[in-house]
This record gives structure tokens, C-alpha cells and sequence, in this order.
């Protein structure tokens, strides 16, 4: 089963809509999306995670790896959440620590720090 | 004791389907609806860390999962088929594909230890074993 995804631009952020099951099989087409857009010089991302139905630990490895790319350009990589499920494995892996999570793609949108 | 087994090659598109075949046999055994959810994130990052060992050890041999309803409790066992060496992997260079796939089997046992109260996690030389299991609804309202 295919994750869903698709970004558009709103001022110098780029979202990435995701919808799916992001495990094992699904991480890397999320991978390769992040590691285009970096490549493509999109560096300040927000990931919309409202449509995902299931994150594992391979999808936490993903978005791990997309921080460290845009850290490297001085980006940014904020997250929009608001599932008790999946804002679960984030706590415990400790990663609430890591991303900045939000409550809607507007206020991802408008965070500077 | 019921118990439902379920064999798959290490391919990580099974994954999937273990997660669902895990879930349905627990909901049958009585496992709370609200738990439903851990029990396929866990059995997920079981099967996911067994499939990874598979393939990196070059193991053609399926991933094990037995799914046993007892009269109080749901368990769950995901056994791969790769011997405890006592050392991992080395030649692997800082960021390389496989030491993430590491990374990400490490913090698959973390969301594992973080979900489920009664876990095991053993190797050998046969391989490796996690085992997990919850309590059934009708052993949670036994006083």
C-alpha cells in the first residue's frame, strides 16, 4: 500500500502532505521525497502528518534523516500532528525533544524559531 | 490455547500483513480495543527488525510469528533465524544506508521496550526471539 504524498509551496516553506501507512516498505518513497526536495534547495520543510494512519520506527529513521539534511543547509523541518497514536511514538522515542511538532500547517507555517 | 503461526520471507511488504493478521487474532483473544493499536506497532517493529537481519545476514529462510491466546493473556513471538555472533556488522562507514537500517532496528526495540509492559528480547545460536504479551479483557477485570 502506497503512502500518499504531495507538496506545495507557501512563501519559503515547502509542505509535504502525507497520507498512508509509512513502515518498512513505505519509508523510503518518504525518503527519496525529502531527499529530493533538499537536493531541489527546498531546506525550510513542514511535514503534514494528519492523513498518516501508521507510523513505525522506520518512518522515525526517515524523518530523523530528513532534519539532519536540511540542518546541514541551515534548514528547518517541522511537523504538523495532532494524533494521540502517532504523537505517542514520538514521546517515547523522546523525538517531541527533536522536531517541533504543531497543531496545524498555519502555525507550522508561521513558526521562525 | 489457540494459536495462530505465521511464516513470511523477509521481504518488507509482509510487514504489513502481519501487522494485520496480529491484530485481528488479538481483538478476537479479547485485547482491549484501545491496545489494539500497540500491539500492531510492536509486532510491526518486531517483524521489521527480523526482516532487516534477514536480508543483512543474507538469511532466505522465513520470519516466524506465533500469535497464542491464552485464558488471560495475548502472546505474541517474532523469531528470526540469525545467530547471536556477539558482535555486529563492522565496514560500515559513518551514515551508510546500513548502519541507519541499524540505527532505525535499535530504535525499533526502543518503541518496543516503550509500549509493551511484558517483553523478552533473547538470541542464540538459533537466532533471535522478541517476545511480548498483553493481558486479555477478560483477565483485566479479574480482581
Amino acid at each position: 500500500m502506497d503512502p500518499s504524498l504531495s507538496t506545495r509551496t507557501v512563501g519559503d516553506r515547502t509542505i509535504v502532505e502525507v497520507g498512508g501507512e509509512i513502515d518498512v516498505y513505505t519509508a523510503p518513497k518518504l525518503r527519496e521525497q525529502l531527499v529530493e526536495l533538499v537536493n531541489d534547495g527546498s531546506y525550510h520543510l513542514v511535514v503534514d502528518m494528519e492523513g498518516v494512519d501508521f507510523l513505525d520506527s522506520t518512518g522515525l529513521g526517515v524523518l530523523v534523516g530528513g532534519l539532519k539534511r536540511v540542518r546541514a543547509h541551515e534548514g528547518s523541518l517541522r511537523l504538523v500532528c495532532n494524533q494521540e497514536r502517532i504523537l505517542k511514538i514520538f514521546r517515547i522515542t523522546g523525538l517531541t525533544k527533536v522536531f517541533p511538532i504543531h497543531t496545524s500547517v498555519d502555525e507550522a507555517v508561521a513558526a521562525t524559531d | 490455547m489457540a494459536t495462530v503461526e505465521l511464516r513470511f520471507s523477509a521481504l518488507p511488504e509482509h510487514v504489513r500483513t502481519a501487522r494485520l493478521v496480529a491484530a485481528a487474532v488479538a481483538r478476537r483473544a479479547g485485547v482491549d480495543e484501545s491496545v489494539l493499536d500497540e500491539v500492531r506497532l510492536a509486532v510491526g517493529e518486531a517483524c521489521t527488525r527480523a526482516v532487516y537481519l534477514h536480508r543483512s545476514s543474507g538469511v532466505d529462510r522465513p520470519v516466524r510469528v506465533v500469535l497464542v491466546e491464552d485464558e488471560k493473556k495475548f502472546s505474541i513471538e517474532v523469531g528470526d533465524e540469525v545467530p547471536d555472533t556477539g558482535s555486529s556488522s563492522t565496514g560500515a562507514e559513518g551514515g551508510t544506508p546500513s548502519e541507519e537500517a541499524e540505527e532505525e532496528g535499535q530504535m525499533g526495540l526502543a518503541v518496543i521496550s516503550g509500549l509493551v509492559d511484558d517483553v523478552e528480547v533473547t538470541s542464540g545460536e538459533a537466532g533471535g526471539t522478541i517476545r511480548m504479551s498483553w493481558p486479555t479483557t477478560t483477565a483485566a477485570v479479574l480482581p
